[in-house]
């Protein structure tokens, strides 16, 4: 049995769906699925991708953390951002990376709040480039290139 | 008596005036759209976020507040974020919006200290000597939710380090083209929980009626998490609607300016009509004159 899924960000509504079969994301506890029929649960999610797969196909959103909630069938995730794979620039999300990396590289700062923020962007940037990255390979289904 | 040539030139520069008007209104009206559909796509993250806290209040016991949500017994300060635009030529739109706050600001017992967004705010308030403890001008035509959590983090940070005991937003609440009016509301501590109008409004369409949640990690931590980015959004949609306004009121005075203009062009073609006219009528006097000299 299909059920509703949203992807909302504070700025606008990122994605809705009402046929969804199964949507894995990264919990701050772990990798999980939401499957039809699942318990009314809301809980916090950590940076990460989440895959969204109805009738064999598969979308692929990298989120900047936010919190799930599920009931009656229906999931919302308010996410801080969110983009789908085909949404992001490549160039633009390895660019950011290596940035934040020479950045941790050169030294990171002593002030606690700016060490946070960087390994933030850091972990935000690697997502995007994987999440990026697998659109490229998923090209066709089914055809191993 | 103005010459033919003085009042040709003076009809020039008002029809330029005229021009700029008409464009400057032009482009607050695409403005308008923008801000209006801006903060209608910010309902859908509103209404799931009350949905959580309210349900988190309905299992709570009282016995863990979050910080956020707390009533301080004595209010010594407070504090208000005071939205109004950079730029003029706006109408009445940052006068009201400063009457309104400067009204507030007499009817309190306490100290008020202002966060102003926008720089006509900020420079009357200096020039009234009141206490400003941040600034925040020149945001972008079109704000991203980025530019508001550094507002925001210096809302809260006051809040939370007991510099004042409650924020307030002052903006201008965007009624419909034509209506606009200066507006006051509690920011901190928040009242998702208790406020009864806005619970009911979104209750019809609460997707998820009387749902028993389990929570992971626990109902605080989705607190903690849910919490600051609630304030945010209640902030940016503030924002957006005092743009909305602002853009409405400054095209509603570019529309009387260039009917203005307009009308001054029409009375000074009918005078610089009768000033030709007259030119003419002394020449033809002075050729007649000279003519009949030489008979």
């Amino acid at each position: 049995m299909p059920f509703i899924c949203d992807i909302i960000t504070q700025e606008r509504l990122v994605y809705n769906r009402h046929d969804i079969e199964s949507v894995t994301v990264q919990g701050i506890e772990g990798q999980m699925t939401i499957l039809s029929q699942h318990a009314p649960l809301i809980t916090i999610l950590d940076y990460g991708e989440v895959r969204v797969r109805k009738e064999g196909e598969e979308e692929i959103f990298a989120i900047g953390g936010g919190i799930l909630q599920v009931a009656d069938n229906h999931m919302v995730i308010l996410a801080d951002s969110a983009e789908r794979s085909d949404e992001i620039d490549i160039a633009r999300a390895e660019e950011a990376r290596r940035r934040a990396k020479k950045m941790m590289e050169e030294g990171a700062p002593a002030d606690p709040e700016a060490l946070a923020k960087l390994e933030a962007a850091l972990k935000r940037a690697d997502i995007r480039v994987k999440v990026a990255g697998q659109r490229r390979s998923q090209r066709g289904p089914g055809v191993d290139v | 008596m103005a010459t033919a040539r003085d009042i040709r030139r003076r009809i020039r520069s008002v029809k330029n005036i005229a021009k700029v008007t008409g464009a400057l209104e032009t482009v607050a009206a695409s403005r308008v759209r923008k801000a209006q559909n801006q903060a209608l796509a910010t309902r859908a993250y509103a209404e799931a976020a009350l949905g959580i806290l309210r349900d988190i209040g309905k299992q709570q016991r009282g016995d863990s507040r979050h910080p956020y949500l707390e009533e301080r017994s004595s209010v010594r300060s407070i504090a208000i974020v005071l939205m109004t635009s950079d730029r003029g030529l706006a109408g009445p739109y940052n006068a009201n919006m400063i009457r309104k706050a400067t009204e507030f600001e007499k009817q309190q017992s306490v100290p008020v200290h202002y966060i102003t967004i926008g720089r006509k705010g900020r420079d009357w308030m200096l020039r009234r000597g009141a206490r400003i403890i941040a600034d925040f001008a020149d945001l972008p035509a079109t704000p991203s939710i980025l530019d508001i959590t550094v507002i925001a983090r210096t809302a809260v940070d006051d809040f939370l380090s007991q510099q004042v005991d409650e924020v307030f937003l002052a903006y201008t609440l965007f009624l419909d083209a034509l209506h606009h009016e200066p507006h006051i509301e509690r920011l901190l501590p928040l009242q998702p929980i208790h406020s009864e109008e806005s619970a009911d409004s979104v209750n019809n369409k609460q997707p998820f009626p009387s749902s028993i949640y389990s929570y992971e990690p626990d109902p605080d931590s989705i607190l903690w998490e849910i919490l600051p980015r609630f304030t945010e959004l209640q902030i940016f949609h503030a924002l957006l609607e005092a743009l909305a306004s602002e853009h409405t009121a400054r095209m509603m005075a570019m529309r009387h300016a260039t009917e203005n203009a307009n009308a001054l062009v029409s009375d000074l073609t009918l005078s610089y009509n009768k000033a030709r006219q007259l030119a003419i009528t002394s020449e033809i006097l002075d050729i007649v004159g000279g003519a009949e000299a030489l008979l």
